[in-house]
This record gives structure tokens, C-alpha cells and sequence, in this order.
């Protein structure tokens, strides 16, 4: 069992290594001149007006969360779905349900304007 | 003295065993091969590129300009690395490393041909054969969000923060079709080993079962990599260049070196999932040859995509993602184990 991941161990290792030394390599390399104007962020040439570490629309939260929502409940189909053949009837009829549950929170969502972007 | 030392030996014993051995340098040649295939993939889109819109492309460095890529990574990594005085330090050091490192790590499960025997040795080409392989893909490659998140986040920089704010808004959208669209064909195989899934197909590849999750899937991973014409994330007229606009050198490199090993693993996945993987259907081709075929001509239907298609907008695209392919999804998976029953 444990035996599969070992092969996923090392390539784990070895892209923290890559990822690690890209980055690594980019500092150490390269001319350093630093000066004010060059150590601004870009704004088409402008100094920086306003900090963009502000409010930001609440329709990315929203979407974060019903992807949790839907995420959680496509989790239980992979189960299902490798079992399938050995639940039969049954398994089927239980997940009609579960679809059915899925597919009524999607058109709540979706009739009272969570999906919709203004 | 004698005793420490044969600890030492007793401790670093297994990594001489052959299994650990044959592991290490699989991984080394597969990370290899991924980051050695980035250049001519690049060389390749520009090339293209140039032939749809009737202009040569780089041809200037090297036989055709293959050595523009190779030129451009040399000076991208001789070039200064500058961060903004404002940036979080740390995290913005960190998302491009997430990045590649994410794009890395999923290829170690994707399987591209048969086992052979190489002295009295068999070998399997894959780096690691686990019985969960597209929960692993589609786990790490979700983990691949949080670089560009972060590097949104940590510029310090409004375009920045849209972009990766956007491109974390797309990305968890389109996952949904992607898994959702899998579990048909998962279904039809009972496994979620990539290596079954291609036993399965030897007859007749799914992409003929299950064409409407064969399309599903493709938009969903077309989506995934932030490939035109989803590319919100950079939209360049718009946010200049989304989440990376304030990298530079190498650390501006990575996030499209991410990208180009996310579009390979992603043809892999298709190919995998929906075209029989490296079953060649009675063409007199090695396994491995046929897998390669398969993932090419995917790559550039990627690129090919990318010059046909204008960039969509962000309220369509999300719509798009929930309204039209997530109840198309739950429909396809339904009808599938409707006929799967009866």
C-alpha cells in the first residue's frame, strides 16, 4: 500500500527541489541595482493612488463557498461511481436522490441570483 | 566507531534497494522530460501562432528559431530579479515556486505506455501506480490555485489582485465540470486507477461512449489551465497581466513553465480518460508512440483554440461554468447510470 506512494515521495522531493532552486537560482543570479521608482508596484507608470488591499466584491466569496458546497457532495459520487456495478438497484436508486437533493440546491442557487454576475 | 558507521549503512540501506533506485530515476527522467519539453512547446505555440496569422513566427535563433525558447530562458534567467518594495516578501517568493511544483508533482501518476523489461527488471512508465491516480491529479493540480492566489495577494499591486482573485474564481468553477465530467467515465471503468481506465478502452476508446463528457471535460480542462480564450486571469488588455504582472526574470518564467506542464498533463488526462491512452486500435505503433501522438495533437488543438477563439468575458464565462456545463454535468453522470442500470 505504501509502497505505491514512494514514487510520488520522490517526485514530491524532486519538485520541491526544481520549484526551490528556480527561485533560489533567480535571486543569487541577475544584476541587483535598486532604486525608489523601480521598487514601485506598476500602475501604467502612475505612483500608486489608492492600496489595492481593500474591499473586493462579495460575489467571490459567494462562489467560493457554493464551490465547497457542490466540491463536498461530488466527493460522495466517486465512491459510488467505483462501486456501482456492486450496488445495483439499490445504489442507483439512492443516488437518484442524492442527485435530485444536488439539482434542487443548484436551482435554489440559480432562482435567487447567486449565480448571476452584475 | 565501526558500530556508528554500520548504523549509517543500516539507515540509508533501503535507498540502495532496487525499488528506490528504479523510483529515483523514473522521477528524475519524468521531471526531466516535463521540464525539457516546456522550450519546444513554446517554439511550438509561436510557430503556430505565426502560421495562423499568416506571419513566419520566431525563425531567426537557431534551425527554425528552435533555439529562441532556450535563448529566452537563458536571458530571462540573467535578468533582475525585482521585488516591489510594498510585496509581501515571503509569499511572493512562494507562489511561483507553488506553481511549478504543483504542475511537477501531478505528472507522477500519469502512465504513458505499457511496463517493459529492461534487464530482467519490469518497469512500469509511470512514476508511481496508486489506485486513486485522478483524485491525486485533480487534488494537486487544485492546489495549483493557491500560487496564483498568493501571488495576487502578496504584489501588493490592483491588477494583481484582480487577476488572481479571478483566476481563483474560474479555477474552483470549472474544477466542479472537470470531476463531475471524470465520474461518467468512472462509472463506465469502476476505478479510479488511470492504468485500469486504459485496459478498458482497449476495444473502443470512450471518447465514443461518452462524447458529451468528452467535451465537457475538454472545456473544463481548457478552463483549468487558463488557456485562451479563458485567460481571464492575464486578459492583458485589461489587467496588463493579471496575478503575474509585478514578477521579473525567472520567477515571471515559472508561472508559464506551470502553465505549459498544466496543458501536458491535462492533454495526458484527456487523452487517458477519453482516447484510449496508449491503446494504438490496430495502427502499428508503439504503445508509447501512440500515447505521444494522442497528447500532441491535443496540444495544439489547444493552441489552435487559442487563435480561433476571442477572449470571453468574466460574467459570461461564469455563468457559463455554472448555468450551462455544471446542469449539463449532473445530466450526463444521470443518463449515464440510467443506461448503465438497465
Amino acid at each position: 500500500m505504501l509502497d505505491q506512494y514512494t514514487g510520488v515521495a520522490i517526485m514530491l522531493l524532486m519538485a520541491i527541489g526544481i520549484a526551490g532552486g528556480m527561485v533560489l537560482m533567480t535571486s543569487i543570479l541577475g544584476p541587483k541595482k535598486r532604486f525608489a521608482d523601480k521598487m514601485e508596484p506598476f500602475e501604467c507608470g502612475e505612483s500608486q493612488l489608492v492600496s489595492p488591499r481593500q474591499r473586493f466584491s462579495v460575489k467571490f466569496y459567494l462562489v467560493a463557498v457554493l464551490f465547497v458546497l457542490f466540491d463536498i457532495e461530488a466527493v460522495f459520487f466517486f465512491p459510488w461511481a467505483i462501486l456501482f456495478k456492486r450496488l445495483g438497484v439499490f445504489g442507483f436508486v439512492e443516488m437518484l436522490l442524492f442527485i435530485l437533493i444536488l439539482g434542487v440546491g443548484l436551482m435554489y442557487v440559480w432562482r435567487r441570483g447567486g449565480l448571476d454576475w452584475e | 566507531m565501526s558500530e556508528f558507521i554500520d548504523e549509517v549503512l543500516e539507515f540509508i540501506d533501503p535507498l540502495f534497494e532496487p525499488a528506490f533506485m528504479i523510483g529515483s530515476i523514473k522521477a528524475l527522467v519524468i521531471a526531466a522530460a516535463l521540464l525539457g519539453v516546456v522550450p519546444p512547446l513554446v517554439w511550438l505555440e509561436r510557430r503556430l501562432m505565426g502560421r495562423f496569422q499568416v506571419r513566419l513566427g520566431p525563425n531567426r535563433v537557431g534551425p527554425l528559431g528552435l533555439g529562441q525558447p532556450f535563448a529566452d530562458s537563458i536571458k530571462l534567467l540573467f535578468k533582475e530579479s525585482i521585488i516591489q518594495s510594498s510585496a509581501d516578501k515571503f509569499l511572493y517568493h512562494l507562489a511561483p515556486a507553488v506553481v511549478v511544483f504543483t504542475a511537477i508533482v501531478a505528472f507522477a501518476v500519469i502512465p504513458f505506455g505499457e511496463p517493459v523489461t529492461v534487464f530482467g527488471q519490469e518497469i512500469g512508465l509511470w512514476g508511481a501506480n496508486i489506485n486513486s491516480g485522478i483524485l491525486f491529479i485533480f487534488a494537486i493540480s487544485g492546489m495549483g490555485i493557491y500560487g496564483m492566489v498568493l501571488a495576487g495577494l502578496s504584489s501588493n499591486n490592483k491588477y494583481s489582485l484582480m487577476g488572481g482573485l479571478r483566476s481563483s474564481a474560474q479555477m474552483i468553477s470549472y474544477e466542479l465540470t472537470l470531476g463531475l465530467s471524470a465520474l461518467s467515465v468512472i462509472v463506465l471503468t469502476g476505478s479510479l486507477n488511470l492504468i485500469d481506465l486504459v485496459q478498458n478502452q482497449s476495444t473502443v476508446p470512450y471518447i465514443f461512449l461518452q462524447p458529451l463528457a468528452f467535451l465537457l471535460f475538454f472545456i473544463a480542462g481548457v478552463a483549468e489551465t487558463n488557456r485562451a480564450p479563458f485567460d481571464l486571469p492575464e486578459a492583458e488588455q485589461e489587467l496588463v497581466a493579471g496575478f503575474h504582472t509585478e514578477y521579473t526574470g525567472m520567477k515571471f518564467a515559472m508561472f508559464f513553465m506551470g502553465e505549459y506542464i498544466n496543458m501536458v498533463t491535462m492533454s495526458s488526462m484527456i487523452t487517458l480518460l477519453f482516447l484510449g491512452g496508449w491503446n494504438a486500435y490496430g495502427l502499428p505503433l508503439w504503445p508509447i508512440l501512440a500515447f505521444a501522438i494522442k497528447v500532441f495533437f491535443l496540444l495544439c488543438v489547444f493552441i489552435w483554440l487559442r487563435s480561433t477563439f476571442p477572449r470571453l468575458r468574466y460574467d459570461r464565462l461564469m455563468t457559463f461554468g455554472w448555468k450551462v456545463l455544471l446542469p449539463l454535468c449532473i445530466l450526463n453522470l444521470l443518463v449515464t447510470s440510467v443506461i448503465k442500470v438497465l
